[in-house]
Formats: C-alpha cells, sequence, structure tokens
C-alpha cells in the first residue's frame, strides 16, 4: 500500500517539473530572433527557415493578421518580446513609425531597393516585395452569367454584381485599399462605398486565397485580391480558369502595395535583427519572392519571374505608400461599415 | 447521505452538527482550504480583470455598446442559442428513444456514431459543411441533374445553426436516454392500461417525465452555443465570441472586455434561469417500485422511417465531415508548403493536454473534498467560485489572460504555463465534478475502518479513499484532455510563439484555404478524440 502513495508522489512531482520546465524549455530558445509577421507563414515561412539554415540564426515567428500584429505591438509597446516585424502592407509599418517603435535603418540596407515609393520617408521601414491590387474573376462564371469587366471596384455596388464579388475585409491589403480610397475619394465617399457593397452582398472571406479557391470553384465570380495568389494555385493546376483583370486610369483598385519589414526600437538584438533584414533584400531571397510567392522583387537585379504589367506599366493610382498611415481610422470605418460583421 | 443509516451513532451525531469530516479535522481541512483559496484566486482573475477594464471603459464603453452593430451581437447569439437548442432537443430526444426503448436494430451502434457527432471540433464539423453544402459543393453536384445550379451560401446563420446543432444534439441525446432508462415505466403501463396511445403515453406521461432531464441538456446545448467559437468563426456569423476574438486579435482591450463582459453576464442569467425552472414540480419516483424490464417498443412499419431519420442524422453529423476531410485528402486543392510533421503535431497536442488534465486533476482534488464535506461557508463559497470556469467562455478567459500578463505579468506571456493556466481555469469545474461525484460514491466506512485500524487521516485519505475513486477521477481526466485536445480560442491566443496543435494547424489551414492540409490533421483530431471518448464512455453507467 505504501507503494501507492510513493506512486502518488512521484506523478505529482514528475508533472510539476514536466509542466515547469521541460515544456516551455522545449519551445523557448531564448536567443531566437523574435519575428512578429504580418504576412503568412505560407508566403514568408520558408525563406525565413533558409535564413536560419544559411546563418545558424534561430527564429521565432508569431504569425498573424498584419493590422492585428501591429496592434499589438502597440499595445505591448515597451514590453514587446518583437526583433522585427514584417508587414504585408505599407500602412501598418507606417502605423508603427508615427508611434515612434521603429528604430533606423543604415543607408546600405535602404539603397538596396531601386524605387524610393517602397522606402520609408525617415528611413524606418523598408520594402521587400512589390504587388498589385486586382480582380480575379472566373470567366466561366462571367459568360453564364451574361457579365462584363468593370471599369471600376466601385461599379461592383451595381444589382448586377449582388452575391458574385468576394472580399476579405479583415485582410491587411484590403485595408490598405480602403486606406487608399479615403485618401482619394474621402471618408465619406469610402464609408458609402462600404456600405453599398454590402447591401449588395458581396461575400466575406478570411483572406485572399479563399477568394481566389472560391472563384475557381465557382462559387462567385470576381474577387478583390493581390495579383500573386493566383500564380499559385497556377503553379499547382495549369488547367485552372481564373484570370486576373487589372484596372485603368489610377482606379482605386489599382494599388500598388508592398510588403515590408521594420526593426523594433525595443530589440534586444538589433544587429541580427538587421542581417534579417538584409538577407531578405538580398538577391536569393529576392528570386525567392520573384518565383515563388510570385511577387515583383524590388531590387534590381531581379526580374519578376511570371508574366505580369510591370510595376510602370500598372496605371496606379497617385498615393504615396507613406500616407496610408491612418491604419486605425481605416479599421474603425471598415468595422462601423458592418463589413466584419 | 445515502450511508448515513450505516455510520455508528456517535459519529453520525458528529456529523448532523455539521462537525468537520474524518478527512478533513486533522489539519487537512486548513491545508484544503489554503490551496483552494490560491486556486479561486487563479480562477477569478480572468472575471476580475474583465470586470475592472469594462468598467474602465465607462462612458465609451457603454457608448460601444449601444451601438447598433453591438446590440445586434446580443440578439444574434440569443437567436442560434434558441434556434441550436431547440432543433437539438428535436434530433436528440427521438434518437434517444429509439436508441434505449425500441427495438431499433443495432441501438449501440447508432448510439455510439451519434456521440461521435460530438467530439468532432465544430470548427472541424463547420469546415466541411461549407464546403458540401456550399454554392457549388458536394450536395449541388448531387442536384445538379435536376437543374440546381448553385446553393444559396450557407455561411451566417443558417450554416452556425446547422454545424451547431449536429455538434450538440449528443448533449441532449446522453441525459435523456439516461433518463429514458432509470424512469418509472410502472407509470407508462398505467397510462397505457387507462387507454392512451402511444404517443399519447409519450407526451403526456413520459415527456413530462424527462423533464429534468432534457432541461440539463438543453442547458448544456445552450451554454455551447453561446460559447463556442469555432462554428461561429468559420460560418462567419457575428456572435459574441466571434466578435471578442476580432476584437482580441486585434489587442482592442477595452471592447473586447465590453463585449466579454456582456457574454458573461448572459451566461450567468441562463444558470440562473435553469436553477429557477429546475425547483419546480417533483420528478422522481415516490416509492422504490420494481426496475423491471419493460418490454420494449415494437417499432412495426416505423422502423423504416427511424433507421431512415437516425442514418440521417449520423450521417450529416458524422460521415459527411468524414467523407469532405478522405476528398481533401486526395489533394484537390493548394497544400500548405510549410511542412508540420505529424510527430510534432500530436506530441504537442498531446503533451499539453496531459498536462493540463492532470494539472486541473490535481487541482481539482482539494475542492473536490471541500465540496464534499463542505461544513462552513466559507467552504460553500470556495466551491462555487471555483466553478467560475463553466460561465467563462474560452475566449474570455483567453482575452483576460492575454491582456493581463501583457501588461502585468510579463513572465508569463506566450508561455505554454500560461496557456496551461488558461485551459485549467476553464476545464477545473470538470473535474471538480467528476471527483466529487467519485467520492460521494464511496462508503465512508471504508475509511473509518482504516482510521480505526491506526491509518492517518492524510495515510487513509491517500491508501483508501483515492483509489478508491481512480476510475471517476480518470473519466473526468479524460473529458478535461478531450476538450482541451479541441480547444482553439484559448490556443490561438495564448500559446507561445511557434506552438503548434491540431487545432491550431487547421485554423491556419483553413484562414489560408489550404483545405489539403487540413485533413490529415483532422482525421487524428478525429481519432484521438474518438478512443478518448470510448474511455469516457466506458466509465458512464448509462450505456450499461
Amino acid at each position: 500500500m505504501m507503494l501507492y502513495k510513493r506512486y502518488l508522489t512521484l506523478f505529482v512531482l514528475t508533472f510539476v517539473l514536466v509542466s515547469v520546465f521541460a515544456i516551455p524549455a522545449l519551445t523557448d530558445e531564448s536567443d531566437a530572433l523574435t519575428i512578429y509577421s504580418g504576412r503568412n507563414e505560407s508566403l514568408i515561412g520558408p525563406i525565413l527557415a533558409q535564413f536560419t539554415e544559411d546563418t545558424g540564426i534561430a527564429v521565432e515567428v508569431l504569425y498573424g493578421g498584419t493590422s492585428a500584429v501591429a496592434n499589438q505591438i502597440l499595445t505591448e509597446g515597451d514590453n514587446s518580446p518583437a526583433d522585427v516585424f514584417i508587414a504585408q502592407d505599407g500602412g501598418a509599418l507606417g502605423a508603427l513609425a508615427a508611434a515612434d517603435l521603429l528604430s533606423e535603418l543604415p543607408e546600405a540596407t535602404l539603397d538596396r531597393v531601386i524605387d524610393p515609393a517602397f522606402v520609408s520617408p525617415d528611413g524606418v521601414w523598408v520594402g521587400l516585395s512589390g504587388r498589385a491590387r486586382v480582380l480575379v474573376y472566373g470567366p466561366e462564371t462571367l459568360e453564364a452569367m451574361a457579365l462584363e469587366l468593370p471599369g471600376s471596384i466601385l461599379d461592383f455596388t451595381g444589382e448586377e454584381w449582388r452575391g458574385v464579388v468576394g472580399w476579405a475585409p479583415a485582410n491587411a491589403s484590403f485595408v490598405s485599399n480602403v486606406t487608399a480610397m479615403r485618401i482619394l475619394l474621402g471618408d465619406e465617399e469610402t464609408s458609402q462605398w462600404l456600405g453599398d457593397m454590402i447591401a449588395n452582398d458581396v461575400q466575406s472571406y478570411p483572406k485572399n486565397t479563399p477568394i481566389v479557391q472560391a472563384v475557381i470553384d465557382g462559387e462567385i465570380a470576381v474577387g478583390l485580391v493581390n495579383h500573386y495568389y493566383l500564380f499559385r494555385f497556377l503553379a499547382e493546376d495549369p488547367d485552372i480558369t481564373a484570370a486576373l483583370h487589372f484596372f485603368l486610369d489610377g482606379d482605386p483598385g489599382a494599388l500598388i502595395n508592398m510588403a515590408g519589414a521594420a526593426i523594433l526600437k525595443t530589440s534586444d538584438q538589433p544587429d541580427r535583427a538587421l542581417m534579417l533584414v538584409d538577407y531578405l533584400l538580398s538577391d536569393d531571397a529576392q528570386e525567392y519572392f520573384a518565383s515563388t510567392t510570385f511577387e515583383y522583387p524590388l531590387v534590381e537585379t531581379v526580374e519578376p519571374a511570371v508574366d505580369v504589367p510591370s510595376l510602370d506599366e500598372i496605371e496606379s493610382p497617385d498615393i504615396d505608400l507613406s500616407d496610408l498611415d491612418d491604419l486605425q481610422g481605416t479599421l474603425e470605418l471598415i468595422e462601423e461599415s458592418g463589413a466584419l460583421d | 447521505m445515502e450511508h448515513s443509516g450505516l455510520i455508528p451513532t456517535q459519529l453520525r451525531r458528529y456529523r448532523d452538527r455539521g462537525a468537520p469530516d474524518l478527512h478533513l479535522q486533522f489539519g487537512n481541512r486548513q491545508l484544503a482550504q489554503l490551496v483552494s483559496v490560491v486556486l479561486v484566486a487563479v480562477v477569478m482573475t480572468p472575471v476580475a480583470f474583465i470586470i475592472i477594464r469594462a468598467i474602465g471603459a465607462g462612458q465609451e464603453g457603454i457608448e460601444y455598446l449601444l451601438q447598433a452593430r453591438n446590440l445586434r451581437i446580443v440578439g444574434n447569439s440569443i437567436a442560434l442559442m434558441v434556434t441550436v437548442t431547440f432543433l437539438a432537443s428535436l434530433i436528440g430526444v427521438p434518437f434517444a428513444w429509439l436508441t434505449s426503448r425500441s427495438d431499433l436494430p443495432g441501438q449501440r451502434i447508432w448510439l455510439v456514431l451519434g456521440l461521435l457527432a460530438m467530439v468532432i471540433p465544430s470548427y472541424l464539423t463547420a469546415v466541411t459543411f461549407t464546403d458540401a453544402f456550399g454554392p457549388k459543393g458536394a450536395l449541388q453536384q448531387l442536384l445538379e441533374p435536376i437543374g440546381v445550379d448553385r446553393l444559396p451560401n450557407i455561411k451566417g446563420f443558417v450554416g452556425a445553426c446547422l454545424t451547431l446543432t449536429f455538434v450538440t444534439f449528443p448533449y441532449v441525446l446522453l441525459p435523456v436516454r439516461a433518463a429514458l432508462l432509470y424512469s418509472d415505466r410502472s407509470l407508462e403501463e398505467a397510462g397505457h392500461s387507462l387507454g392512451l396511445n402511444r404517443w399519447q403515453v409519450f407526451a403526456k406521461i413520459t415527456l413530462p417525465q424527462l423533464q429534468p432531464a432534457l432541461a440539463a441538456g438543453m442547458l448544456m446545448v445552450a451554454l455551447y452555443c453561446l460559447a463556442d467559437f469555432g462554428a461561429v468563426a468559420v460560418m462567419r456569423f457575428n456572435a459574441f465570441t466571434r466578435a471578442i476574438f476580432l476584437q482580441t486579435e486585434s489587442f482592442r482591450m477595452d471592447k473586447a472586455s465590453v463585449l466579454a463582459l456582456v457574454l458573461v453576464a448572459m451566461t450567468v442569467l441562463i444558470l440562473m434561469l435553469r436553477s429557477r425552472v429546475q425547483h419546480r414540480g417533483r420528478h422522481y419516483r415516490i416509492g422504490t417500485g420494481a426496475n423491471r424490464q419493460l418490454q420494449t417498443v415494437q417499432l412495426g412499419k416505423w422502423r423504416l422511417p427511424a433507421m431512415l431519420f437516425c442514418g440521417t442524422v449520423v450521417f450529416v453529423g458524422v460521415f459527411i465531415p468524414l467523407l469532405v476531410l478522405l476528398d481533401w485528402l486526395s489533394g484537390r486543392t493548394l497544400t500548405n508548403p510549410i511542412h508540420v510533421s505529424m510527430t510534432e503535431l500530436l506530441r504537442n497536442t498531446v503533451g499539453v493536454s496531459t498536462i493540463s488534465a492532470l494539472t486541473v486533476a490535481v487541482a481539482a482534488l482539494p475542492l473536490a473534498l471541500l465540496a464534499l464535506r463542505a461544513s462552513s461557508r466559507i467552504d460553500r463559497w470556495l466551491v462555487n467560485l471555483a466553478y467560475t470556469g463553466n460561465v467563462l467562455p474560452s475566449i474570455v478567459i483567453a482575452l483576460a489572460l492575454v491582456f493581463f500578463a501583457s501588461q502585468n505579468l510579463l513572465s508569463l506571456y506566450q508561455t505554454l504555463p500560461l496557456l496551461i493556466i488558461g485551459y485549467s481555469i476553464r476545464y477545473l469545474p470538470f473535474s471538480i465534478g467528476a471527483t466529487h461525484s467519485a467520492f460521494a460514491q464511496i462508503n465512508p466506512r471504508y475509511e473509518e475502518a482504516a482510521r480505526s485500524l491506526g491509518l492517518s487521516a492524510r495515510a487513509a485519505l491517500l491508501r483508501i479513499t483515492l483509489p478508491l475513486a481512480r476510475g471517476g477521477i480518470l473519466a473526468g481526466l479524460a473529458l478535461v484532455f478531450l476538450n482541451v485536445m479541441k480547444e482553439l480560442p484559448t490556443t490561438l491566443i495564448l500559446r507561445p510563439i511557434g506552438f503548434r496543435t491540431f487545432a491550431t494547424r487547421i485554423w491556419s489551414a483553413y484562414d489560408e484555404a489550404f483545405l489539403s492540409s487540413i485533413a490529415l490533421p483532422g482525421f487524428v483530431l478525429i481519432l484521438v478524440s474518438g478512443l478518448v471518448l470510448i474511455v469516457i464512455l466506458r466509465h458512464n453507467d448509462s450505456l450499461h
């Protein structure tokens, strides 16, 4: 019978030990570089793994929506464990820059990017890859419904588009698209458009990939997405019937944006953080963005890998990416429109 | 106290005066109280925090709440809860009757299959339903020959109701079936002999007798609906949990706290409503009666419809999710390029679930002892407060802990212990309940005998009571394990960076439409859950 008691003591002791020491030790690598990523793991994960392999620097990555992660950093403030912030749009980086949370990057790093549009005016963030907002459409579905591609995203409030347009209202790329609309059209008209879209039964999805999937499945006719998602599907199945439409004439739907990175002021290892940012601007990493995620590389030495109009050819609206920093304002506008409900 | 007649007179007088019981009179009582106070303090932290934050939001918080959009959330949650509770009863009661009172072939198989619907996590059921019943889903393909070009989108209220109904009907099935098996059948016989037909007997005699069990089941369903995150998130139905998650994810503490406080208040309100209803009327038998086997009801020409009914329920609730997963396994969609080994997922999921279940089981011990031998008002209050987890949906606990830790307890922020604390607060009541009833079933004479033979109180507890209660404690442990393993919102919000479980893997795959990557983790999760369910069922009397 004493065995039982001994067994119990042993068991309690073991589990206390395990829970306090072993498991946290398994997951906690305290000298790892902590990255807060607003980009999906499927897009940025492989190149971060490559970074670890090439440099021996371990990384811990928190994945979330760009706006959510930016908010998390703002809330954590001085306590933030993050060293590097990777965002999928310029607006979130701008918001953190405005809150004075980002440290300045060296000239050499900033100079890698040719187009100054993709570099922070204060030198606190830098673009990693470019992307264009486009319309993805299913030609067969459009034909079956006798619909024609519209000239502007403002046209989707028309009755003929009821229930067949998809968007991802919580997604950062969409959010900055709305910020751009606010700058171009004003808050009132933007708000009106959001409301009209919802009244027109626009279909909501969590992210861009599900939108493209839904267009391919014929669930919806068109979707507002970034340009590169379709190519990921085509890479797996070239027979997919879906295509991209670039809006013209500086339409708000043709916004060019970027994914970018910044180093937090609170980082306790800024040197290694900079190594990561430089790595992501290296030819190898830019090649990865071009050929694997099908984005626009931003350095001079690497060309886009897929057949898309060059960034210069896109008739994008005339907007400075650094002006897209009113993240909170846009989030509130979207929330109040009921798009997230 | 069913055993009190067997206790020597002197001891009984002792107990009648409400004096401390054997276990707890020799210093153990103070220890149990002390530990309980600490535990209750931890359990109460999230509520306290939410209340403080919500009050701190003040005027702005009230204005936020009164916006039409947010008032709609209240309406949405209530509508969802009422509809699902009704539908789940509509399925659960006949299912329970067919698998207990009728001559339905293969009763036990139907029962186990029906219960399987309960272990499939709601987010998994929801994701598979959106695929199967989507505008261009399997159902539409099936209907294509008869000219159905596309189906209306089920996302929203319809989809959330559909999902939750099939996930929760077993919560009605279980208690109602138990009540049908053990209720006094002589009343029904009397009904028959007085000329009522079968339906009348059911409506006028059986159903009223079932009322407490049905009410208990419906309460479980209602609370489940209020607390569930997975189904409403996938179906994009703006119920409380989803709204709170959106705010929490963006670290908007005040708004999240205001919403959470209203949700908790609603949960408490429903529990209060329950206790008012429950204390009305009498449903137990007065005499002992004879618990004899009543002949089962011959279904006759109803046999086919009955089998069709059970078949449809099981097909939709269990086989559609499994079939859709199977379809995805064949890989007709994008796969997640990030490879995560099944071993890692299994180790993390099972590891964290085991540790949480053990933590909860150990924490429940002093509280269960206090519950059993509660003799002072303080004891009773401690036990009641420890049940707080029952009124706190996981999302509320998670949001409180993540904010609390990020502001005041950095050393725990984004660590595994915080995640385990989150699970533990939520599921502590499960374990206290199981342990308490296991203790209550032990004849105190065993322990008294041990004491009289010279064992100390502590030794008697460890060597007599605990081993005897082992079965019940283990069943509680398995129940907590099962729930932690499926738990989504707590894991999403509190997990350490880079910590992946089946639930988070499925969630991120759903998020990016990597449906093929949902399949394997989904299958393994259902498989492990099914095994745990069997362990629990073996302990559950209602199945014998």
